[in-house]
């Protein structure tokens, strides 16, 4: 059985130019230990479709789903108060900004015990331990003084790490990282990565990446999906997605790689024939600026 | 026959941090001597992390700031800003395009003034000249005529980094500083605005120095790379040099720390995985 499976998921939204489908009909499914990734570009409802899961949308989104599974419980037929036990204790999300997504008013420590008490049944001096040892593993040096530091004290990679910190607190089967390393250099970028990858498997946790980089994909995904606006272009293990693309926008995407560069131009994914053009027959409201 | 565009010697730049209640005066030095030249209608690629002053750099090429020592020619003409100031003269052959394009254009502008500012401050080009020649370089840079009367929030980044391109064309450059211009856009968005950048530079014969930390940008774009680490240029040659036999640490570090999207690193990567599992 999978850990997460999201069966014909739909997101609206309403605009004033009538409701726009920001996900149209995805099937997504994760398994316990595997990494999947979810590529596209943006306004593709890569994030908008996690965030459905995590029940973070505002109002004016409409979540329709088939059903969506988490570790046998119908996330959608569960009460707020339910499901905010699962959210943030089983399911877990890194956001792309580490500054912006600490708070600013609290420190570091604050911010890790804060989950711990919420979802954990533990007392003050077990709670610190276990913020302690979580700075450690994300590898976070003197993590007993850090824990006194603000947000505003520390570099973006250690807010990413104090971020990772936070969504592993307590031991999540599912861990949603959207975006992690999009801020963040390449050397310190390829240390984010490695610390996730190596948490994943230390933990047994399943992993869903969101990025539009075809680089992270390629160093961390077991499986792939291609999204392009809000459908599902193309799912497959990472291997033949490289090797053996089959959607054109897949084709395009991995094309428009500067490292894959054959002639002077690169090419563009306006370069090649769109399917999804003829499938969106569908109400979706044009954009004000068309690309 | 090359020309040499632009040229530094051992350029300096320090500033200073004035001390608060708790802490003391100190000096930063941003930029600790660099030298370098580039020649027309050539890139050089200047690669590094946040904070090794790649910007900073930027920000003197451009004339926007001073540098605190050493020498700049530009078109063959020593340039000193905080001696005798900047004239527009100068304005005209050095322009900058940014990094986010949300942050560069003024939202209450409508891009057709966008593009005729440049124009109106340093030149006396009369308003309808100013009009057609804005319209043209929209045309120039994959937009069309209905966008001139449109305002920034109307476009996407790709867009809108295209109008920020024509913004810095419209005076005829012959120096375009380009400050991270694709690391704020998609994958193919990123490959349309390098190809746009690439026609420019042969319709134009434009020089660019490009700023950026994404190494298969570089090794696509660059003619010359630059590696800039604490201040300190460890690494500068041309890019065959650079990419094929690294010299300093740093250079391999980024090398290293670079993501492999090639078949093989992938199967590797797998392969290695199930025998762990």
């Amino acid at each position: 059985m999978p850990l997460l499976a999201i069966k014909n998921l739909s997101v609206s939204f309403l605009t004033s130019t009538g409701p726009f489908m920001a996900v149209n009909g995805i099937d997504i499914t994760v398994d316990a230990r595997e990494v999947l990734a979810i590529v596209g570009e943006s306004g593709s409802g890569k994030s908008v479709s996690m965030l459905a899961v995590m029940g973070l949308l505002p109002d004016s989104a409409t979540v329709k789903a088939d059903s969506m599974v988490f570790d046998g419980i119908d996330l959608l037929r569960l009460e707020p108060k339910e499901r905010r036990r699962i959210i943030g204790r089983d399911v877990a999300m890194i956001f792309q900004e580490p500054m912006a997504s600490l708070n600013p008013c609290f420190t570091v420590g604050f911010q890790i015990e804060e989950v711990l008490r919420v979802h954990m049944n533990m007392d003050r001096s077990q709670r610190r331990k276990r913020a302690i040892e979580l700075l450690t593993a994300v590898g976070i040096p003197d993590p007993a003084d850090r824990l006194k530091s603000y947000p505003h004290q520390m570099s973006g990679g250690q807010c990413q790490r104090v971020m990772i910190a936070i969504a592993i607190a307590c031991n999540p089967k599912l861990l949603i990282a959207d975006e992690p390393t999009t801020a963040l250099d390449v050397t310190i970028q390829k240390q984010i990565l490695d610390l996730l990858v190596g948490l994943q498997q230390e933990h047994g946790m399943g992993m869903i990446m969101i990025t539009h980089n075809m680089g992270v994909v390629a160093e961390t995904a077991d499986r792939v999906v291609v999204q392009y606006k809000g459908r599902k272009m193309e799912e497959a293990d990472v291997l033949s997605l490289f090797e053996n693309p089959q959607s054109n926008y897949t084709k395009a995407l991995l094309a428009a790689l500067p490292e894959n560069a054959t002639g002077d131009r690169l090419p563009t994914v306006g370069d090649y024939q769109m399917e999804v053009e003829d499938s969106t027959a569908v109400k979706t409201p044009p954009l004000e600026a068309p690309l | 026959m090359s020309e040499t565009v632009l040229s530094v010697q051992n350029i300096k730049r320090d500033y200073h941090v004035s001390g608060g209640l708790f802490s003391k005066a100190r000096t930063v030095h941003a930029v600790k001597g660099v030298s370098f030249s580039v020649e027309k209608g050539k890139t050089l690629a200047i690669v590094g992390e946040s904070g090794c002053g790649k910007s900073t750099l930027a920000r003197i090429i451009t004339l926007i700031d001073a540098p605190t020592s050493g020498s700049l020619q530009i078109d063959g003409q020593t340039v000193d800003i905080a001696q005798n100031g900047l004239t527009s003269d100068l304005r005209r052959k050095v322009q900058i395009v940014f990094q986010n394009p949300y942050g560069s254009l003024n939202p209450r502008q409508k891009i057709g003034d966008v593009l005729g500012e440049p124009l109106k401050i340093n030149t006396d080009t009369p308003a309808s000249e100013r009009r057609d020649r804005a319209m043209a370089m929209l045309k120039k840079v994959g937009l069309s005529e209905e966008h001139f009367n449109r305002y920034p929030h109307m476009f996407s980044g790709g867009q809108r980094q295209r109008i920020a391109i024509a913004r810095a064309l419209m005076l005829n450059p012959k120096l375009l500083v380009l400050d991270e211009p694709v690391s704020a856009l998609d994958l193919s968005v990123q490959a349309q605005v390098l190809n746009l950048l690439a026609d420019l530079q042969d319709e134009f014969q434009l020089t660019y120095v490009f700023i950026s930390h994404d190494l298969s940008v570089v090794r696509y774009i660059a003619d010359e790379v630059m590696v800039m680490y604490f201040g300190e240029a460890v690494e500068y040659g041309t890019r065959d040099e650079v990419f094929a036999n690294p010299k300093h640490s740093y250079t391999q570090t980024l090398f290293a720390a670079t993501p492999r999207a090639d078949v093989e690193s992938i199967r590797a990567r797998v392969a290695k995985k199930r025998a762990a599992a």
